[in-house]
């Protein structure tokens, strides 16, 4: 692997010519060979470089608007031996993304205006731009409404109490009823709390063989249906983050026909990944076959236990399905770091949640790699598709500050916790081998990465 | 699995290992307080690690043991720094430096000792985790069933109760179909769901369903510590609708027998008359605690 860089938002802009680079513009919807040049951190034509700006060689590398992660865990404040607001956004820039928004689940959460602002300059000298999303009640505890609007002022992009959805449906009304005012989603992690009480995975023939408690797919429908069917009563935008169950996905279907403003992520780990890998399976969805059986050096493996947990092949494969046909809007990491010790514990001791930022672009190119992708599609899916929910622009037309990506496709590299720049390493990936290698992000014209 | 170092679960092992294990139990039940056998594993030392109460398999892994030489240690998990909140590995590596070699672990949690063997460096066997395996009660099981019935091939064995949370449950069915049975579970249906598919598993509707021509049955541990009654309304509905008497057991092969892992609950799982009459097998499941562990222990240390 080459000397790989971090920059920061702070750094000065920059100039370059990339020769030969195919860019893939999902905004312009275009895909074409050309070169790219930047022009203290504009995106121009080429003839306006200066002589000796510095030169990339593009060839066989793929050029993108910047990724952008609608569910991330900084863990600032308050978890700062899992990962920080530095090594968070410099694993977002080592995967490719160039915004990140910090999900509220911290300690305390950011509540009101004033800590919503206080995170917002932590993180103006990071590896990537830090958009904030504000707890939806006070101190996320589910009881009364926080001050959405005054938040929303400050720069809030959108509103979750994400660990939890909003508890009770005239909380959530009133939630989606405030936002409709100020426009801002609702960001909901949909599951029923006393519906899932003690599960630790996918409720299931592996779930019952393991003789793990299995988290049942009604708990995510029910509060589906609920907050559609509230969405559609207050107006108010509702985006449903982490859907992990094909039945989720049908509502959702069935909710945008009706014309109810609700969108949609997955994360890249509920597409590929499978509640076989309890098990210790280690095959994506398209390759997994009939028995996995039971691989004793592998089961029970606290990295694999997530929430919403990983999902069975069946429904991983509806949502690959649900992303190509436009009805999941993006791809969104839930990228979840936590300290080794409390992942080496027994299975339904672990915390909750894999990392994500370093491998997302992987596990979507692998999906692409075994056709049930295209590569359009996931790019749009890390970069336009979720930067319109948080109105975020995306552009590689020339004018444009320049926010984008370059990675090589082809290239393959084995994952290893000694390479990751996330302060923690709990991911079941690590040790495979996967597609694609970031080459360069550039946020805000400005270098936040290079290899 | 079993020889190479661990005994985490049944299911990945062959009638031929499981057959081993119980052949070599016969030969441990009679090479027991020989000078051969009382050094077989003096290099050795065994730790207990209980986190969950336990008389039957504490005890008979102990003697099990002790009877082939090893030293034993019982970690009292609840005088032990367990109680100042030290996790499970770093209380399982302190067991390894002190000398522990073979690890003899019951947990709460299905898979606790699939951690252990994957993060220290001892042989571990499973003595039950959480609802998910219960390898040396299948074992034993096996042992007394083929004592009792002779060979498995083709036999009926039931299972009634609370499979879904049951550990003994799911490493029967395992070692039961391996051996070539049939087996026929009967319980309430939340205490039945999902084990529809097994391969060489039905699931009847009823008692009488469940019993008609069965060679064997096994009647599970109601475990009220579990908070499992919940689920299929009450415990006295249970009784009523699933509970082991004589007169149930007529519709079953004639002087089928009857198995429990212990302790049972008093007129719960079946009637006292059954528990301790001419059916029951449950005094001889425990006798065969003791050679198949020592065994177990004999092939996960490479001793036998």
């Amino acid at each position: 692997m080459s000397e790989e860089r971090f920059g920061r938002l702070t750094d000065p802009p920059v100039t370059f010519l990339m020769t030969g680079v195919r860019v893939v513009d999902p905004g312009e919807g275009s895909n074409t060979i050309r070169d790219l040049a930047v022009l203290n951190g504009f995106l121009t034509d080429s003839a306006t470089l200066p002589p000796g700006a510095e030169q990339l060689d593009g060839t066989g590398l793929i050029a993108a608007p910047g990724f952008c992660d609608l569910h991330t865990h900084l863990r600032e404040p308050g978890g700062e031996d899992a990962e920080t607001i530095a090594s968070g956004t410099r694993a977002a820039a080592r995967g490719g993304f160039t915004t990140v928004c910090a999900m509220p689940n911290t300690d305390p959460p950011p509540d009101t205006p004033i800590q919503l602002t206080r995170l917002l300059e932590a993180g103006r000298d990071a590896a990537c731009r830090v958009r904030v999303v504000g707890s939806v009640t006070i101190g996320r505890a589910g009881q009364a409404l926080a001050d959405l609007a005054g938040m929303a002022d400050a720069g809030a992009v959108g509103f979750s109490d994400d660990g939890a959805a909003v508890p009770s449906p005239d909380l959530a009304r009133a939630a989606l009823s405030c936002l409709a005012g100020v426009n801002r989603p609702l960001i909901e992690h949909a599951e029923d709390s006393s519906l899932v009480a003690g599960s630790v995975m996918r409720a299931g023939p592996t779930a019952v063989r393991l003789g793990l408690a299995g988290w049942p797919p009604s708990a995510e429908l029910s509060v589906v249906e609920r907050d559609i069917a509230l969405a559609a009563e207050s107006g108010g935008r509702l985006h449903l983050t982490h859907l992990s169950t094909a039945a989720a996905l049908e509502a959702v279907q069935d909710a945008r026909a009706r014309g109810v403003p609700v969108t949609c992520d997955v994360t890249p780990h509920h597409l590929a990944l499978t509640d076989a890998w309890v098990a210790g399976s280690r095959h994506f969805a398209w390759d997994e076959p009939a028995d996995v059986g039971v691989i004793a050096a592998r089961a029970f493996d606290g990295s694999c236990r997530v929430n919403p947990p990983l999902t069975s092949r069946e429904d991983a494969l509806a949502l690959l399905a649900g992303l190509a046909d436009g009805t999941i809007d993006a791809i969104a990491t839930d990228h979840a770091p936590h300290p080794r010790e409390r992942k080496i514990v027994p299975f339904e001791e672990a915390a909750p949640g894999m990392i994500g930022l370093e491998t997302a672009l992987s596990i979507g190119l692998a999906a692409v790699e075994a056709g049930r992708l295209d590569l359009a599609t996931l790019i749009h899916a890390l970069s336009l598709g979720p930067a319109q929910i948080i109105a975020e622009r995306r552009s590689l037309a020339p004018g444009q500050l320049a926010d984008l990506v370059v990675f090589d496709p082809l290239a393959r590299r084995r994952l290893e916790a000694e390479g990751l720049a996330s302060a923690s390493v709990n991911t079941p990936l690590l040790g495979m081998e996967l597609p694609g290698v970031v080459r360069l992000t550039v946020a805000d014209g400005r270098v936040m990465y290079r290899s | 699995m079993i020889g190479g170092g661990h005994l985490l679960d049944v299911d990945t092992l062959s009638r031929a290992e499981i057959e081993r294990v119980l052949d070599l139990a016969v030969e441990m039940r009679a090479a027991r307080g020989t000078p051969t056998c009382r050094s077989l594993l003096e290099a050795e030392t065994v730790g207990l690690a209980f986190y969950e109460a336990s008389t039957r398999t504490r005890v008979s892994f102990e003697l099990a043991a002790k009877a082939l030489g090893a030293t034993v240690v019982d970690l009292h998990v609840a005088g032990s720094s367990v109680g100042k909140g030290e996790s499970l590995i770093d209380t399982l590596r302190t067991l390894e430096r002190t000398g522990v070699t073979t690890l003899v672990l019951r947990h709460e949690t299905s898979g606790a000792p699939y951690l252990a063997a994957r993060c220290t460096g001892m042989a571990v066997v499973n003595a039950g985790d959480g609802m998910h395996a219960h390898p040396t009660q299948a074992l034993l099981d096996a042992l007394t069933l083929r004592e009792a019935i002779g060979p498995l091939d083709g036999r009926v064995i039931a299972i009634v109760g609370d499979v879904a949370h049951s550990r003994v449950a799911r490493s029967n069915l395992h070692v039961l179909v391996s051996c070539g049975a049939r087996v026929r579970l009967g319980g309430p249906a939340a205490w039945v769901s999902g084990f529809e598919g097994y391969p060489g598993v039905e699931v009847a509707a009823n008692i009488h369903d469940t019993l008609a021509d069965a060679d064997a049955v096994m009647a599970l541990r109601v475990q009220l510590e579990r908070s499992a009654v919940g689920a299929i309304g009450s415990l006295h509905e249970y009784v009523a609708r699933w509970r082991l008497d004589e007169a149930r057991m007529e519709v079953a092969a004639p002087n089928a027998p009857i198995l429990h892992p212990g302790p049972t609950n008093a007129g719960v799982e079946l009637t006292g008359e059954l528990a301790n009459g001419r059916r029951s097998l449950i005094g001889r499941q425990v006798e065969n605690g003791v050679p198949v562990r020592m065994a177990v222990l004999a092939l996960v240390t490479g001793a036998a």
